[in-house]
């Protein structure tokens, strides 16, 4: 046989290093500038989920904890204000480049931490950290050109509360408005995803900022729950579920406290007969593939014109099967674990009922490891918009496909959902892409693209999906009393 | 005949090409990378200056390109224009590689019709196993779709036995629009192989190029069952550039694409780099170009 028709042709593992990663094998509360034990709170690990290996151990605060770090952000917050906002901007400067320095670092850990593949981690997530606080330390000295030319001063001593699914990027999301409109910031990283947070704990020491001005406070929901109704708190900012949302939102009914959420979503993707088909189904993938789906601004609602539905849901599976799931470490791998056993349950359970309400289920075959959280890329087809996966939010790599005709029927079903958060609209005809974008209630519109995130653009929802607005000059405005 | 032009997004085309463009090829997928990326090469010289000598020092050079590296396979073909598609056929007898010949007035292809006929006839009773045909970029610009598909189905029949690789010289097209289109026409003629370039104009094969006739090929074989070989020709000068077109092989038309019978790399200058790289695997330090001789 001829050498030449013989070669068969895989990608050999690619695994990214881990030598370089120096970290401790536990970690305190950061509070008041330093590293501290828990005065009563307890130690608990954090596991990879792609091994279900644990990493270290991490302190989560008590309730003396957080009052001890509310009284020392409460002190510092006066002299942090008072800095005229180009010193503050030196030290949102000092801290992106301290994240683009030991950007390799933290790429790894957060992928370590929380299952999502290193391309992601690398490509992604890191430098838009990192741009996040360029961006704000930018602002730091003309707030008011952000808020139309008002006088403004900063609310004063902040909560915020982020999700696992983007922990860095999420905790820079939240710090760097906060910190550039001169608050001081209490910062509650995820229960199951802590490690970058208190990394970036230990870049804001490296970068001297002044003791007090940020806390890193991990635990779990009873934390949060605690920071929440913690006294000398003037604003909240949390993003992550609606349920726990709302209960956010009595917690502080009537304390004269600022909030914003950004909560859940089912975004609707709107796929018209004349767009760029294979691009379409390329923004597709990103839209629920993506961070294995764990987006709260996934596309999860595909909807796609009927003349073109075959051909789109063909292209889409083809495409589909092309997708690496496994050690997110790899550098080839396009979906990695499953950020947690509870959240892999919930997935399994709403596509179960999807299934059982008459959705056609096709997930694609791969070999993942025998431990960890995994769950297959899925495909639901003959989905109802009344169907559960149609309604609620999976927050898993799972795609429920519907149909429209016309684009009246396209707006109209997209809006039928209590979620508001994103939408995306492929067509090649600018016109009919700006008049469905201005009938959709969605914070943030995507056109001919999906899941792109830049720090001068606003992301935010409607209705359940919450209110405020994070990053470009709108972020400034939550972080900022206007007068 | 009215023209219904498909939509590629460019942004979006050129994102996809480029992502593909990360997959880390390491160890031992580097090293059967580029024993196949060797094995697909149609090692070429296209220049005014080129003579029979030459042209049978290249000869050599696809058969074994590097002797002290058995593992290395054969080049896919020679390419080199008619004229000297006869010293190419008889250098190679026996050995399994191929002659390509450049025919239909390239690399410009503005000589009437008849002129390219007999220009493949005589390639093709030269020895040549292949042809590489210019599709007329003069109609097609003039929307004249008819005509740009009236000569290939002409050249195809000159061809007789031999395969048929079409050029679009994507360069020239102006969009990825108007390439996706030509890659259509090209396949409704019944072209064997679509290839990116002549190799003379201002870009070749880049990667969004690349992806969007691609693209086309798995549509058209989706639709017809057929399927068309890719040819990927100008820019391709590196092991990493080769190796990239190789992954937007992979994973847009499949594993059944990666090989000879459907998949070509034009090229001349990158086959000692695909040698250095290997030798590099092997040793794990880099080599001088000096190592390899250069035809």
């Amino acid at each position: 046989m001829d050498v030449r028709t013989s070669i068969v042709w895989d990608y050999a593992p690619a695994p990214e290093s881990t030598d370089h990663v120096r970290l401790r094998d536990d970690y305190g509360l950061f509070i008041g500038g330093e590293f501290r034990a828990p005065q009563d709170g307890r130690h608990e690990p954090t596991f990879n989920p792609a091994t279900e290996e644990p990493i270290a151990q991490i302190a989560w605060a008590g309730e003396a904890d957080l009052r001890a770090a509310v009284a020392a952000a409460r002190e510092a917050q006066a002299a942090w204000a008072a800095l005229p906002g180009r010193e503050r901007a030196k030290y949102l400067f000092r801290i992106a480049r301290l994240i683009q320095e030991r950007a390799r670092e933290l790429a790894v850990v957060e992928t370590l931490d929380g299952g999502k593949p290193l391309r992601e981690s690398r490509d992604i997530d890191i430098p838009l950290a990192a741009a996040h606080f360029f961006h704000y330390a930018g602002w730091a000295d003309k707030l008011s050109y952000g808020i139309g030319g008002r006088a403004c001063a900063p609310m004063g001593v902040v909560g915020q509360i982020v999700p696992w699914n983007f922990p860095l990027l999420m905790a820079a999301w939240k710090l760097a408005p906060a910190l550039a409109c001169g608050n001081t910031a209490i910062l509650k990283p995820a229960e199951t995803t802590p490690l970058t947070a208190l990394l970036l704990a230990e870049i804001i020491q490296e970068a001297e900022l002044p003791a007090g001005v940020v806390a890193v406070l991990p635990g779990d929901g009873a934390t949060g729950a605690a920071l929440v109704r913690c006294e000398g708190i003037d604003k909240l900012a949390f993003t992550g579920s609606t349920a726990v949302g709302r209960d956010i939102q009595s917690a502080v009914a009537g304390r004269g406290i600022g909030l914003t959420l950004e909560l859940g979503g089912k975004s609707a993707n709107i796929v018209f007969e004349d767009a760029a088909l294979d691009q379409a189904v390329e923004g597709i993938v990103n839209g629920i593939f993506f961070n294995q789906g764990h987006v709260c601004c996934a596309g999860s609602r595909l909807f796609v014109q009927e003349s073109v539905a075959d051909e789109v849901v063909s292209k889409l599976w083809d495409r589909m099967g092309r997708l690496r799931v496994g050690d997110p470490l790899d550098k080839n791998t396009d979906v990695g674990a499953i950020n947690s056993a509870e959240q892999l349950q919930r997935i399994e359970a709403l596509v179960a009922a999807g299934e059982e309400e008459g959705a056609v289920r096709r997930s694609i075959a791969c070999d993942v490891p025998d431990r960890g959280y995994w769950f297959a890329p899925t495909l639901l087809t003959d989905v109802s918009p009344a169907h559960r996966v149609a309604v609620e939010e999976i927050f898993g790599p799972v795609v429920s496909v519907l149909t429209f005709r016309t684009q009246a029927e396209a707006i109209e079903k997209a809006n039928n959902s209590r979620y508001g958060l994103a939408a995306g609209i492929w067509t090649d005809k600018g016109a009919k892409a700006f008049e469905v974008a201005s009938a959709l209630q969605a914070g943030v519109i995507w056109q001919n693209t999906y899941n792109h995130f830049d720090p001068t653009a606003a992301f935010g929802g409607y209705k359940e999906s919450g209110f405020g607005r994070e990053g470009g000059p709108a972020g400034l405005r939550p972080y900022l009393r206007v007068s | 005949m009215i023209r219904r032009l498909p939509h590629v997004d460019r942004v979006g085309i050129e994102e996809r090409a480029a992502t593909l463009g990360k997959r880390s090829i390491k160890t031992t997928a580097k090293q059967q990378g580029i024993r196949l990326a060797v094995s697909m090469l149609d090692l070429t010289t296209l220049e005014g200056a080129d003579t029979p000598g030459k042209v049978r020092h290249l000869c050599s050079k696809a058969v074994c390109p590097a002797p002290e590296m058995p593992e290395i396979p054969s080049c896919a073909a020679i390419c080199v224009y008619p004229s000297l598609a006869g010293v190419a056929a008889a250098a190679l007898a026996g050995t399994g590689v191929r002659t390509a010949a450049v025919a239909t007035g390239f690399p410009a292809g503005q000589v009437p019709l008849d002129v390219k006929l007999r220009d493949t006839e005589d390639a093709v009773s030269a020895g040549a196993d292949e042809i590489d045909m210019v599709i007329s970029r003069e109609a097609f610009l003039a929307g004249d779709d008819a005509r740009v598909q009236e000569e290939i189905v002409r050249v195809r029949e000159a061809c007789g036995d031999a395969h048929l690789k079409v050029i679009l010289e994507t360069a020239e097209l102006g969009s990825y629009d108007h390439v996706r289109h030509a890659s259509m026409l090209a396949m409704e003629a019944g072209a064997d192989f679509i290839k990116t370039s002549t190799g003379k104009a201002s870009a070749g094969a880049t990667p969004g190029v690349c992806l969007v006739m691609l693209e086309a090929i798995r549509d058209y074989a989706h639709r017809t069952g057929r399927q068309v070989g890719f040819k990927a020709a100008g820019g391709v000068s590196t092991s990493k550039a080769a190796l990239h077109r190789l992954v937007l092989v992979k994973e847009t038309l499949g594993d059944a694409w990666l090989t000879p019978d459907l998949l070509r790399i034009g090229a001349s200058s990158v086959l000692n780099d695909l040698l250095m790289q290997y030798a590099k695997t092997e040793t794990g330090r880099y080599g001088r170009s000096e190592d390899f001789s250069k035809e």
